[in-house]
């Protein structure tokens, strides 16, 4: 099979604009984390999972968590899209790196509901 | 500015005769009345006559005489030559397959130009007179339509060194905002559709290479700001 350049997958959009709302959205989130942890009362294991403990830092948390891992996913993959060429290869890592930030998102709310 | 000697480092490649490209070091003597680095390479060029390179207007409006100058894309017509660092090192403009010294097959530079179907569709008859526009319609197209193609911008962009057959490029997206902004163009909607694609469009990171080398000073990642600008208000 002769291979063609294809291009045209019509997507990229919703990724572009995700990556930036999760920006920012991880930017608001180190904030409140800052406040948050300098309110502490003492730097000890209880009052630190303490913090993590109340409803809204809990879901901001995990929301944070989630964030990041699709901003990483974004990211990565346009680390594969330009250096990665065969497709094989890209796809495998693609594979890879999605079920690896999917065990890390469940992983995350283990540790979080946990506490 | 009297007679002086300016010694360079130039990129020599002549597939015919060499192996592999190599470096050569040489010197010219200018005259007086010569400024720009154009006239600088021309006279190298009578003392070296295999020194191949393009030139045209030597104004700074064909784009044809674009080179790498001391690791930095620009046209050599536009630049002062006792602006620059000896020696005076020039190289083909990067990531484009060399012809012969300093010449670039600019192909896939033109193809992708060619993809974002660089012309006006209107399928409206036309009007007796011109199509008009607003005085802040046509500002818009400031910005836009001085591009001269010289593929300064484009080959110094990261992004289209690693995917030149799928990166437009920043001066294909300049061009096909130039398009996308213009009112009396009615294919709006398929040339975002024709852009949407992750490598067309969003290979692009904002690096901004292509704004720092553009000897028009035209910023096409702002233009390409707006596509995506375009792109959101089509969506949401």
């Amino acid at each position: 099979m002769v291979s063609r350049i294809v291009v045209g997958a019509h997507y990229g959009f919703r990724d572009w604009l995700g990556q930036r709302v999760t920006a920012v959205f991880m930017a608001l989130y180190t904030v409140i984390f800052g406040i948050n942890a300098l309110m502490l009362p003492e730097m000890s294991y209880e009052a630190w999972s303490g913090m993590f403990a109340g409803g809204f830092m809990r879901f901001m948390t995990f929301l944070f968590f989630l964030a990041l891992f699709y901003h990483a996913w974004v990211g990565v993959r346009d680390i594969y899209m330009d250096y990665i060429k065969p497709v094989g290869i890209r796809l495998a890592l693609h594979v890879i790196t999605l079920f690896l930030l999917i065990g890390y998102a469940g992983w995350a709310a283990r540790i979080l509901w946990r506490l | 500015m009297t007679k002086r000697t300016v010694q360079f480092k130039i990129y020599r490649y002549d597939p015919d005769k060499d192996d592999k490209p190599y470096m050569q070091d040489i010197s010219v003597e200018l005259e007086a009345s010569d400024k720009k680095l154009l006239d600088a390479i021309t006279r190298l060029k009578v003392k070296d006559d295999t020194l191949s390179f393009r030139r045209s207007c030597r104004e700074g409006v064909c784009g044809s005489d674009a080179m790498n100058i001391n690791g930095k894309n620009g046209l050599a017509c536009l630049t002062d030559v006792d602006s620059l660092q000896q020696p005076i090192t020039l190289r083909p403009l990067p990531g484009l397959p060399v012809i012969r010294d300093l010449v670039v097959d600019m192909t896939q530079f033109f193809k992708q130009y060619h993809s974002i179907t660089p012309y006006l569709i209107n399928n409206e008859p036309a009007p007796e007179r011109e199509r008009l526009q607003t005085p802040e319609e046509r500002e818009e197209l400031n910005g836009l339509y001085e591009c001269i193609l010289c593929a300064c911008c484009s080959t110094s962009c990261p992004s289209f060194w690693w995917n030149p057959d799928k990166f437009v490029g920043p001066a294909g997206l300049l061009a096909a905002y130039r398009f996308i902004a213009d009112t009396r163009d009615q294919a709006t909607s398929e040339r975002l559709d024709n852009l949407e694609d992750p490598y067309r469009l969003f290979r692009c990171h904002t690096i901004m290479n292509c704004v720092d080398v553009c000897p028009k000073s035209l910023n096409p990642t702002r233009a390409i700001g707006k596509i995506k600008d375009m792109m959101l208000r089509r969506a949401i």
